[in-house]
């Protein structure tokens, strides 16, 4: 595996990005409590299943079609254990009641947490048609949200947004206390760190730099200008050995966290 | 309608097609590249009918009628071959301006084949307030709700349409239909909300016991009343999945999705498998897995 970079690993281990990535992915569901954890992309759900079978175990977990499964098998492993029905209609009627925490993908993030999955350019003619807006309007202002972007870039880092499909601080705001009420952007992990929006304004800012990445590196692969705290910044909190064990023994035995971040 | 106690409504997929008529709303049933109708989608592309208004949470069923010129307008929150995030036939045809997109979150979507089954003129969602759907269907309204709270949501116009067509794997002469699969999708509200609707099944069972076996009665999630018509195709729904009978054909797909990214091979492609008769396009396919091997 490819090493972390800069930084000395303890106790002679080598940690890889990719499972800082795990680590920053899983800590979004901590303290959660009865929840569904719906993670989008690999490293998202090798950090869900991480979290339950170490600090959450209380959440709730999907085969990723429409079972609740009562069991943590490894990645791409079939479930055996089934504790509950979860079809799609259900589904959108969890998140609109609020008991879900979804970690979704962007194409495109802005600095108040706007996302975009739609399309690229005009939507009337878009440059690049997407996937269309999906369940982001209604999981964006009905249960808490993270998201993961694997490859952090000003492609996806920008200034504004082509068109807005989950709502970010701003535009919450601006669409009155229904939008609101229930508007909750957690937390943003990408391959080279993790944000937050704990900004007076809800503009993003910069939480840890996984262990390897600069300020700088950040900074260039991000389009808007990102809120940094005083001083040093914090690396991103380092594995346990058996959080370690749990991601390369049980979770991912196959390495596919490798593949999403290489870096 | 009415119908013999005898034969039913027992139709062949071209003559549910012959009930289509250009210009129609029509809704399509299941998710993605999941369960979809796709013998009536192929019935309904050796037809004429077209300039269609088509309600869908999109898969390859949207890929081929887009490719195919039959849509005017498409309401949708997504159009997706799941295992393949992006529906090339879908983008090509959005990127170059072909029809009227009336673009929906997947919540917005579910109130709206609710209300449209139900007889309201709309519910009221959250969802949509402060994303860019309410600027890009500027038809969509709001409404304040009448109660203390006061707050301001999404009103969410009623989807209704002329026909819906739906895919389950077991169903009666007269409509009744069974899915075995873990998620119905949202086919029985397609059917529910629509004026006729039309369901295409793996297995036409018999009227009297047919479809007690074996399964649950909370898995009978088509009732009769709500259907105009009944045919027996299966690997109705392939390339999709129809789980338990059978998973997406991930390799047919992805050739699929590999012809449609260019006009050549999409061509080829076109007059291999979609030249001729269902039976014709089942053939095909087996004879393609033939030469994978």
């Amino acid at each position: 595996m490819t090493p972390a970079g800069a930084g000395p690993a303890p106790k002679g281990r080598t940690v890889t990005r990719a499972e800082y990535c795990v680590i920053a992915c899983a800590e979004a569901w901590r303290g959660g409590g009865e929840i569904l954890a719906s993670p989008m992309g690999t490293v998202p759900a090798i950090g869900a299943r991480l979290a339950k079978l170490t600090f959450s175990p209380e959440l709730l977990l999907t085969d990723g079609e429409a079972l609740l499964i009562g069991d943590v098998p490894a990645l791409g492993a079939a479930s055996s254990v089934t504790e509950g029905w979860l079809p799609y209609r259900r589904h959108l009627t969890m998140a609109m009641g609020g008991r879900r925490h979804v970690m979704m993908g962007a194409s495109q993030i802005d600095r108040f947490g706007n996302q975009n999955i739609s399309c690229i350019g005009d939507w009337e003619r878009p440059r690049r048609q997407l996937l269309g807006v999906r369940g982001a309007p209604a999981n964006t202002i009905n249960n808490p949200v993270s998201y993961w972007i694997p490859r952090h870039s000003t492609r996806v880092f920008v200034e504004k947004v082509d068109m807005i499909s989950g709502v970010g601080y701003d535009s919450a705001a601006a669409a009155g206390p229904s939008a609101t009420r229930f508007h909750d952007l957690r937390r943003v992990v990408s391959d080279l760190g993790v944000f937050d929006f704990a900004t007076p304004d809800h503009a993003m800012r910069l939480v840890s730099l996984h262990p390897g990445v600069t300020l700088g590196q950040v900074r260039d692969a991000t389009g808007f200008t990102l809120a940094v705290p005083a001083g040093d910044v914090p690396h991103t909190r380092e594995p346990t050995d058996e959080e370690l064990r749990v991601i390369r023994d049980v979770v991912d035995p196959g390495g596919m966290r490798e593949r999403e971040v290489r870096a | 309608m009415t119908h013999s106690a005898r034969t039913g409504k027992a139709m062949t997929p071209d003559e549910i097609v012959g009930r289509l008529e250009s210009g129609m709303t029509l809704g399509i049933g299941g998710w993605g590249s999941r369960r979809k109708p796709m013998a009536l989608v192929r019935a309904l592309l050796r037809s004429g009918v077209t300039d269609l208004t088509v309600v869908s949470y999109g898969g390859p069923d949207i890929g081929l009628l887009a490719a195919a010129g039959r849509i005017r307008k498409l309401v949708t929150a997504f159009t997706t071959l799941d295992s393949i995030p992006l529906e090339p036939h879908f983008r090509a045809a959005r990127e170059r301006g072909d029809f009227e997109l009336v673009e929906l979150d997947e919540a917005m979507f579910m109130q709206g084949l609710t209300a449209g089954a139900q007889r309201l003129p709309f519910l009221p969602v959250r969802a949509g307030l402060g994303s860019d759907v309410l600027r890009v269907n500027p038809q969509l309204r709001t409404v304040t709700s009448p109660y203390e709270d006061g707050e301001r949501l999404v009103a969410v116009p009623a989807l209704r349409m002329d026909a819906a067509l739906v895919h389950m794997n077991r169903a009666d002469r007269f409509g009744n239909a069974r899915y075995l699969g873990p998620d119905p999708y949202f086919d029985d509200l397609f059917c529910e909300a629509s004026d006729t609707a039309y369901v295409s099944c793996e297995r036409l069972v018999d009227a009297a016991g047919g479809l007690a076996e074996h399964a649950a009665p909370q898995t009978l999630l088509i009732s009769r009343h709500s259907v105009t018509g009944v045919t027996q195709t299966p690997q109705g729904a392939h390339f999709t999945s129809c789980v338990p009978d059978y998973g997406r054909d991930e390799p047919f797909q992805k050739a699929y999705a590999t012809a449609a990214a260019d006009p050549e091979a999409w061509g080829a492609f076109r007059d291999r498998f979609l030249g001729g008769t269902e039976r014709d396009y089942q053939l095909a396919v087996q004879a393609w897995h033939k030469e994978q091997r």
